[in-house]
Parts: structure tokens; sequence; C-alpha cells
């Protein structure tokens, strides 16, 4: 995405030109949109809170005498007189990857100018965000009906709520605000303000379909923390 | 016909590249669920979500956040500092493993 020249510097390739770029007394990160190299540096600070909740919820769960509840049966769903292991969650995932897809396809029409697919593939994503916090709300819903609580649950180790609570619930925040941004830019690709230049609220910064591609990565990070959570707090 | 051969370089990758990425991560999603669908339990259940996962992972960050195309200077500030992510993993690992000893000892066993 970053590969275009620019005048009077030859970008190298790999390691050597990474060296060059860093010392070259300019800026950094050549051919990458300040917006978007913030972008990268918001996600890593939010790789670290991630990381933090997720180690917590290992030290926890592996110093913890008591049985840990068996996340297959406390999420499993009974439907038509059958007990699916995990199907919420699974349903979630490929809702998640869905949006996700249509994300980057969204960036790819956006660099094209296709106003048009640009827009409508973003509320394709806003609303399969939607879907997912949704059934994340009727998740909750359920545990807490069942008598799930950060301080005891029915199904084994008291821990077991707290973790769930703060992981899903911090992800499903993150969620919920990318919804809010992907209902706001998909008014901004219809109106058209990306093609005119137009300028942001709080920006001085022309409107340029960098954008969309700055709330993509935003977006596919969520995908990208939900992976771990998946593999992490439901599977193992 | 200069300026053209530019905006191409800039602009997009083919829409291919993604469809296959976005098909690959619902057979990698339909497979990590399949480790709990046949209960699969130990080492195998353990090295098999971790493969999909990493996999996973790695497929959404080098395509769909375009990082397989962005020069070394960014994508090595972004990937270092995740060593530190696993020196804290390994920290840890060795704390639970203490606690677990110690309440063991002295809850279980009686000190």
């Amino acid at each position: 995405m970053s590969d275009f020249k620019i005048e009077g510097y030859e970008l190298k390739p790999g390691f050597k030109g990474m060296a060059k770029d860093t010392g070259s007394d300019q800026t950094m990160f050549k051919g990458v949109h300040w917006g978007k190299a913030m972008m990268w540096i918001f996600l890593l600070s939010d790789t670290f809170i991630f990381s933090c909740f997720l180690i917590s919820y290992m030290k926890g769960r592996g110093s913890t005498i008591i049985d840990w509840p068996n996340p297959s049966e406390v999420f499993g769903l009974h439907v038509f007189g059958v007990d699916v292991p995990l199907l919420l969650i699974a349903i979630m995932t490929f809702v998640l990857i869905t949006s996700s897809g249509t994300m980057a396809l969204a960036v790819k029409y956006g660099y094209e100018k296709n106003k048009k697919m640009c827009g409508w593939l973003i509320l394709a994503t806003a609303i399969g965000g939607l879907t997912f916090v949704g059934m994340q709300a009727f998740e909750w819903g359920k545990l807490i009906h069942e008598g799930v609580r950060p301080w005891e649950n029915p199904f084994g180790a008291p821990q077991f709520g707290s973790f769930f609570f703060m992981i899903t619930g911090f992800h499903g925040t993150h969620v919920s605000i990318g919804v809010i941004f992907l209902f706001i830019y998909a008014y901004k690709t219809f109106a058209g303000h990306y093609d005119e230049g137009k300028r942001g609220w709080f920006t001085t910064m022309k409107g340029d379909y960098v954008e969309i591609e700055i709330l993509g990565l935003y977006w596919h990070f969520v995908d990208l923390v939900w992976v771990f959570i998946f593999a992490f707090f439901y599977l193992w | 016909m200069e300026k053209t051969k530019k905006q191409e370089q800039t602009s997009t990758h083919k829409i291919g590249i993604y469809l296959w990425i976005w098909g690959l991560l619902f057979v990698l999603s339909f497979f990590s669920y399949m480790v709990d669908w046949y209960q699969f339990q130990g080492v195998l259940r353990w090295s098999l979500i971790l493969f999909f996962m990493f996999l996973k992972a790695g497929l959404i960050m080098a395509f769909f956040m375009h990082l397989y195309w962005e020069r070394y200077a960014l994508v090595n500030v972004l990937l270092w500092p995740m060593t530190a992510i696993a020196c804290f993993i390994f920290l840890m690992v060795a704390e639970f493993e203490y606690t677990v000893f110690t309440r063991f000892f002295y809850f279980v066993v009686g000190g």
C-alpha cells in the first residue's frame, strides 16, 4: 500500500531499506500516511492491554485448584432438542470474519474511488458488527440468568465470571465503538466527503480514502483480538 | 502513461487475494470449531488450537491489514514489541505454577 515513490529518495527493500528509512533524518515511515501510522501505534498499545487481560486470565485459571467450568458446555446451546457445543460462539466468529472480509473489500473499492461499492460494504460491515454485539448481549443475558457473576458461578471456579465479563466486555466495547464509526464513515462515503476532500470534525486533514483504510485497520484488529479470545477463552 | 502506472502501484491489490484470504479464514475457523466438536483433548487439542489461531492471526495481519506490503520500518516497529509479551507470558507461567503448587501444598496436603 505504501510503495509510491518519494521525490529524490531511493526506497530500498528489506532490512537495508529499514536501516535507511530509520536513519534518513526525515519521516521514518516512508509513504505511510501519518493517520495510519498513529492508528498502528494505538493498536500496538491496545494489543498490550488485551495481552494483559489474557495473561491474567491464564494466571488465574492456572493457579486455581477448583475445576475450571467447561466452556464447551457453558456456552452450548439447546436447539431443536439437541445440545450443540459452542454454537453461538461459532456463529459470532463467522459473523465477525464476514464483516472483516467486507471491510477489506471496502478499503479496496475506496482506493479505486468506487464510492457506491465502498459505502455499501462499510454499511454491511457495520451491520455485521451490530449482529455480533447483539449476540454477545444475548450471551451475557443467558449467563447472568444462569447465575454467573464476577464473584461466583454454578459451574466451577469463581474466577471464571470476572475474567469472562472483563475480557468479552472490553472486546464488545471495541466492537460497539467500531460500529458507531462505521456508520459515520458510511455516511461520509455516500456523502462524497472523500471525493471532495472535505474536512473532518476535529481535524484540518482533508478527507481522503486513506481514512477508510485507517478505519479498516481498527476493524481488522477487533477481529484479530477475537481470534485470540476464541482460542484461549472458549476453546482451551 | 507514467502517471497511470504510478496510480496502479499505490491503489489496490486484486480482488482475488482478498476473497482467497476470506475463504481461508472461514475454513480455518471451521477447523478450530471442529477441534471442540470432536472433543480432542490434551496436547493434540492445545497444539491444534494454537496452530489455527496463529495461522488466522497471521493471515489477517499480513493481507487484511496489509502488513505483507508495508515497508520493514513499519513492520518491525509493530512486531518486535510482541517479544515483550512473550516474556511476560513466560514469567506468569512460572508464577502460576508456583501459586498452584503452594495451594496444593497448604490447602490439600496440609503443609
